[in-house]
């Protein structure tokens, strides 16, 4: 176990934005988002939970897939395939980023489809993720496998002790930034890291059991009167989708400028009408209820069936606490569940 | 018997013949309400009312349409009922107006700027006439409702519903209508200050359409110009430059039906001021027309009829 100051964290951070696109929380306008950071930028790891999750990193919202460039009217144009350039760091990140991150590999990396921008990106990103004091009121998770001190997905883990933080190394990269000369013998403080982890997740209070919910929810699939009363007020935007570690839906676009264009990714939401609509004008997921239905299916029933039991969530909940009508995800999935007929 | 009460009864009576009467509960945490949906005499017995139901359920109508709704409104929502029946998007005889005559409701955002840690911490509230006490992380603050009001509120000319069936509470007076100090300090900026403010804010904004389908007034819902491919009216990439464009679009399909209830604004996830550009654009459709939108029945909008000569327009003798 090592330890770095905050003092030395920021100096650390500074030097290896040199190397790296560092991503990391920084408070604007009174929110907290990660941003590319600077020198001479000051870190906020510790006020709130960034509010939109650090996705970006290896799912960023555009990206571009391809350059097609015509040189002459009449003559074929060019077509240069653009693939993520450089390394990215994400400092600050939180168990449920890092362990977000993991949820979409089985959907990028399959043996018959290697997504190519999302492999570069994932192989050549790092997570230095702060472990969680405390739970927020929209926390849960310790219900969906993970734990406010999970390693799963991270790097490095630090844990706040004092005036600085207790360093873990997790993957071979993680251990050789805390070989750098900013970071000290932990001593004892490991073990008050460890102390704090176990208290966090004492904080959490008794994980709910989310084992019943694939199949409880496919047997509300044809009951949209369910749906109705579940999603009657959403307001069918698409923040909880945008703001989730793990919603990995994207949609593609060419944007044609005459001679130049660009084909680009952007993220796609499932809350959105043109999500399925069809070439042919018919739309098979015409209102907010087969919508929302699809979108808690799949975090809690048709990925799970997939990918051996593990549900498409990480219990952040961002969605729960910046949906703007406090739609609860898990009251939904706790409807399906107890659902008496 | 409180307000509360009153308004229940009134729901009592009138929920037989009802599909729905939308109204608030408590949400996820004792500080924060959600829009709760009654169907039955056991769904009442959760209906809050009060500083922390802010949201305006004006938004939910349009997509009832053809159903017998009841609604809970406060006098700014109130705006919104009077504007979408003007525009003829919504039906008087569907509808039953429960409404409130209201003290103000609370920004959360000023909530989490004036607490000492995040207002996710949260482990209890207490709600008196003027304050409200939270206490988050073990720590517990007590907060004066008039630093913590939206602020909207701080200037409401409207606190009690402009139309009801039933209206519930004892009156509550105007404010003094003023400026707001973000508005004029946000005015007072030069253009380039502007560019650079809104350049930034805007690299924050993530495009989940949040404020759009918040807004009561934005009625195009699934036909929004934002998402249509063909023609490719703006650009699917996530810039500063197209999240402007989209939200210029915004207020411009607003010039006149804004009834400033803020929604877009609390809606944001990422803390976009929205209501500097909602603001400004209400002022000059007063200036100009001298039309405020959502405050009596049988307005027309000002864009939705035409005049061959307006009188607030110089169009000659420049």
């Amino acid at each position: 176990m090592k330890y770095i100051t905050k003092k030395n964290l920021l100096r650390l951070t500074e030097e290896l934005s040199s190397v790296y696109r560092v991503l990391a929380p920084v408070a604007q306008g009174g929110t907290v988002t990660f941003r590319r950071f600077h020198p001479g930028m000051t870190l906020d790891m510790h006020s709130r939970m960034a509010a939109v999750s650090a996705k970006m990193a290896t799912l960023p919202q555009t990206e571009s897939l391809l350059l097609v460039q015509r040189v002459e009217e009449n003559k074929k144009p060019e077509l240069t395939e653009t693939l993520p350039q450089g390394k990215t760091l994400v400092m600050g990140a939180r168990p449920c980023d890092a362990r977000g991150k993991l949820l979409l590999d089985p959907v990028f990396i399959t043996e018959k489809i290697r997504d190519q921008h999302f492999i570069h990106r994932r192989e050549n990103s790092i997570f230095i993720t702060l472990a969680c004091d405390q739970p927020e009121t929209t926390c849960f998770c310790h219900s969906v496998g993970s734990g406010p001190a999970d390693t799963a997905g991270s790097d490095i883990l630090l844990t706040l002790v004092g005036e600085g933080y207790v360093a873990q190394a997790i993957s071979d990269q993680g251990q050789e930034i805390v070989t750098h000369s900013f970071f000290e013998d932990a001593q004892d403080r490991g073990q008050q890291a460890q102390a704090k982890h176990g208290h966090a997740l004492e904080l959490m209070g008794q994980a709910h059991d989310y084992s019943s919910a694939p199949a409880k929810i496919l047997e509300r699939f044809d009951d949209m009167d369910f749906w109705e009363v579940q999603s009657a007020k959403c307001i069918s935007c698409g923040a909880c989708t945008y703001m989730c570690p793990t919603c990995y839906c994207f949609n593609i676009t060419d944007n044609d400028l005459g001679l130049t264009s660009q084909r680009i990714r952007t993220w796609d939401n499932c809350m959105s009408h043109t999500f399925t609509l069809e070439a042919s004008g018919h739309n098979p997921r015409p209102t907010k209820a087969h919508r929302l239905k699809n979108r808690v299916g799949h975090k809690f029933s048709y990925y799970p069936d997939l990918y051996g039991g593990i549900m498409a969530c990480c219990g952040c909940g961002r969605c729960i606490k910046q949906c703007p009508t406090g739609v609860d995800i898990r009251q939904i999935v706790n409807a399906a569940q107890e659902y008496a007929q | 018997m409180s307000p509360l009460d009153d308004l229940k009864t009134a729901i009592k009576s009138r929920l037989g013949e009802l599909d729905c009467v939308i109204g608030w509960e408590q949400g996820y945490d004792q500080l924060h309400a959600t829009p709760l949906f009654i169907r039955s005499e056991a769904d009442l017995d959760r209906l809050v009312i009060g500083p922390l139901a802010v949201h305006n359920l004006a938004t939910y109508l349009p997509g009832l349409r053809g159903k017998k709704v009841g609604i809970i409104v406060k006098g700014c929502d109130s705006r919104s009922v009077i504007q979408l029946l003007n525009e003829n998007l919504i039906t008087r005889d569907d509808l039953v107006v429960f409404g409130l005559c209201c003290s103000g409701v609370v920004s959360h955002r000023k909530i989490r700027a004036a607490l000492p840690v995040d207002p996710g911490f949260v482990e209890a509230v207490d709600l008196s006439t003027d304050t409200l006490s939270i206490t988050a992380s073990g720590q517990t603050t007590i907060l004066h409702m008039a630093d913590i009001a939206a602020d909207k509120c701080q200037i409401c000319q409207y606190p009690n519903a402009l139309i009801a069936d039933v209206l519930v509470g004892s009156p509550q007076e105007s404010k003094v209508l003023t400026t707001l100090a973000c508005q004029e300090e946000f005015e007072a900026k030069s253009e380039a200050e502007k560019f650079a403010f809104w350049q930034e804010t805007m690299s924050r904004c993530i495009r989940c359409y949040a404020c759009r389908n918040a807004c009561p007034m934005c009625v195009c819902r699934d036909f929004c110009i934002s998402t249509s491919r063909d023609p490719l009216w703006l650009g699917q990439e996530n810039t500063p430059g197209e999240n402007m464009m989209f939200q210029l679009i915004h207020v411009s399909h607003l010039t006149g039906r804004c009834t400033e209830c803020g929604e877009c604004e609390r809606a944001c996830p990422v803390d976009i001021p929205l209501l500097l550009l909602r603001r400004y654009m209400n002022k000059q459709v007063q200036d100009v027309f001298e039309h405020r939108a959502g405050t009596a029945l049988e307005q027309t909008p000002p864009l939705l009829t035409f005049k061959v000569e307006e009188e607030g327009i110089k169009e000659r003798g420049w």
